[in-house]
């Protein structure tokens, strides 16, 4: 049962590592941690429902139609928002995109009002399939597409980013705007289409959670802390650390389930909160001073 | 080169005449509120102590934000955990207003280790991290039989007090407690304290580089603003009486507190004050509304931190050169020079 439990917890992990993505790339490109990123998944979510409503198609369809809107929402979210917030200093990007998340939560009540929604009754029989494992496990078919889809999200960001031109700028203006500029580069398209391929990866997301649970206009909140701490225990700034650091707590969330009824949330805020603890353990440790006990304890050895 | 220039006599005054005034007048308001349940209705009695409870949240916040440097939004956190320690305490046997003033001081202790692990969290991370230590102190409270999760627990044994007299006594302890804490943060920037304050709010690195102990100094804010949420959320419960505590680790109180914040002035000392008031005469006005009250609480934010990022007194002061509040030093060139506007 144990062994079932982590099973899951590691597919759950890819869900979590799927929604940490944009906000770990835009954090590593952009430098904001955008707080309304909850909230675009969200309303990705949303756009994907309605148009999968009206026009009673496939959510995989849906969201293709939707990918070009946010790309466009995420272009105008630098644009607008982010890059004046970033010439203002450090605190104005977390004051801007938390104000962002507020106005966006609150119309979409205004739009959907408080009813629950998901997108699981649309796509049959995949809701709910599954394949047995031997040993009496069984894996959830759209749990392992997730997984596969934010492994397949997470490995092509890494290519995009080292292997083609936009990809390459993109480093270089992130690096240094000015230099870039000075190379050819135009940092603000450049940026702003850093912000658009992030909005997209969330708009995937936001559809992935429609599909695989409930939704409501607040549920945008709690998207993020979970990204987030995916995000923080994986090691900030490594896209393989997020898939890590999802996987760790979707296994910790499902152990946590376990033991209490509200273990599951509980779990997964405890891991976050040991791991930071231990980073900070290990960071405070001196290395010249682990490097003289090493050295004493090999001189000890040699007289011994 | 004017003759202005070359006149070198510089005067370092912390009172302007505008300042001595402004002192006044605000003692001489204090002292007119301090007689308010007297002949004030029990509306506009409530209505007041609601005010009190947001000026608090918002200097608070501002402190941390706008001196500190350290936006949080999760100082949900401690409006919640200082209700949920009345209530213990309370419970425990102790007399309710007691248990009222010494809820916010045990948050305080415990906020102390707290700080030096969230301090050691940068900008983002500090602000989420911040908000993941509310959901935690969320759940833990709910697991507590005595709240009964989110079915909650009231403040029972301040429904032994006669209606009025609660509604003045909560006043009372409310506009005591602000006087207190806003109080507190005045003489802080006042003090060598708030110099390092100011000088970490305009670059840390650069104030540590002049001997400026950066750490020590956020402690304090960070602790102030810790009892200083706990107080009004303790305030809240002997208002309200229930103990909900999905209402009250609701991340809409710090959504509240930066709105206050922005659109009062980030980083003044006054400008919260006004951001308090504003809010309360906005909710007063549209908080029937609903969710488009809320939208527009959200794009205030938004619009403010980008478009005015200092707030309306951060744009009337610069403007004007005016402070009310004497929390800084200004300097007077020459005795015919014109009044520079100083920090």
């Amino acid at each position: 049962m144990w062994a079932d439990q982590i099973l899951q917890g590691v597919l759950l992990g890819g869900y979590y590592a799927l929604i940490a993505c944009g906000l770990s790339f835009m954090f590593g490109i952009l430098r904001i941690v955008n707080l309304a990123h909850g909230s675009i998944a969200v309303l990705s979510a949303y756009l994907v429902w309605v148009v999968a409503e009206q026009f009673k198609i496939s959510p995989f369809l849906a969201l293709i139609a939707v990918l070009p809107v946010m790309a466009a929402a995420g272009w105008l979210l630098q644009r607008t928002v982010l890059e004046r917030s970033l010439r203002s200093g450090a605190l104005t990007p977390l004051l801007s995109t938390f104000g962002l998340a507020v106005v966006i939560d609150n119309l979409l009540f205004q739009r959907f009002g408080a009813d629950t929604r998901s997108l699981a009754p649309d796509i049959g029989d995949l809701a709910f399939n599954s394949w047995d494992l031997p040993g009496g496990a069984s894996v959830g078919q759209l749990a392992l597409i997730t997984f596969v889809v934010a492994v397949a999200l997470l490995g092509g960001l890494q290519l995009f980013l080292s292997r083609t031109p936009l990809g390459r700028a993109i480093r270089a203006t992130s690096e240094d705007p000015d230099t870039a500029e000075l190379v050819g580069i135009d940092s603000r398209n450049v940026f702003a289409a850093a912000s658009a391929i992030a909005v997209v990866t969330v708009a995937i997301a936001g559809t992935f959670l429609a599909m695989r649970s409930t939704f409501d206009p607040y549920t945008g909140a709690t998207q993020l802390i979970f990204a987030f701490e995916a995000i923080v225990i994986g090691g900030t700034g490594s896209l393989w650390g997020t898939l890590i650091g999802g996987i760790v707590l979707g296994v910790a969330q499902n152990i946590g389930s376990q033991i209490n009824s509200e273990g599951f949330l509980i779990a997964g805020h405890v891991v976050f909160f040991v791991v930071l603890a231990a980073r900070f353990f290990i960071a405070g440790r001196d290395p010249r001073a682990l490097l003289r006990a090493l050295r004493g304890a090999t001189t000890r050895g040699a007289t011994t | 080169m004017s003759a202005v220039v070359r006149d070198r006599t510089i005067a370092v005054q912390r009172w302007s005449r505008v300042s001595v005034s402004a002192v006044a007048s605000l003692g001489l308001l204090l002292l007119v509120l301090a007689f308010g349940p007297l002949y004030l209705g029990a509306d506009y009695t409530d209505r007041l102590t609601t005010l009190f409870i947001y000026v608090i949240l918002a200097a608070m916040w501002n402190a941390l934000a706008g001196y500190g440097g350290l936006v949080s939004i999760g100082q949900q956190a401690f409006f919640g955990l200082g209700a949920y320690a009345a209530i213990r305490l309370s419970n425990a046997g102790l007399e309710v207003y007691l248990a009222l003033i010494l809820a916010p001081l045990i948050v305080g202790i415990l906020s102390v280790p707290l700080a030096s692990f969230a301090l050691r969290l940068r900008g983002g991370e500090f602000a989420i991290g911040m908000w993941v230590f509310a959901e935690l102190a969320h759940l833990l409270v709910n697991l507590d039989t005595l709240v009964q999760g989110e079915t909650g627990t009231s403040l029972i044994a301040i429904s032994g007090f006669a209606p009025d007299a609660r509604r003045a006594f909560n006043y009372w302890l409310a506009l005591a407690v602000m006087t207190v804490l806003v109080g507190a943060v005045f003489f802080l920037l006042r003090s060598r304290t708030g110099a390092a304050i100011q000088a970490i709010r305009d670059n840390e690195e650069a104030a540590a580089s002049v001997g400026v102990r950066v750490m020590v100094t956020k402690r304090l804010i960070f602790v102030l603003a810790a009892v200083g949420c706990a107080a009004a959320g303790a305030l809240q419960l002997a208002t309200l009486i229930t103990f909900q505590p999905k209402t009250y680790f609701s991340v809409q109180w710090t959504a509240y507190m930066i709105f206050m914040t922005l659109v009062g002035g980030l980083g003044t000392f006054e400008g919260p004050i006004l951001g308090a008031v504003i809010f309360f005469v906005v909710e007063t006005l549209f908080g029937s509304d609903g969710v488009w009250y809320l939208v527009g609480l959200g794009a205030s934010a938004l619009l403010f931190s980008l478009l005015l990022p200092r707030g309306i007194w951060g744009a009337l002061s610069t403007r004007f050169g005016i402070q009310l509040m004497p929390v800084g030093y200004r300097l007077q060139f020459g005795a015919r020079a014109p009044e520079e506007p100083g920090k």
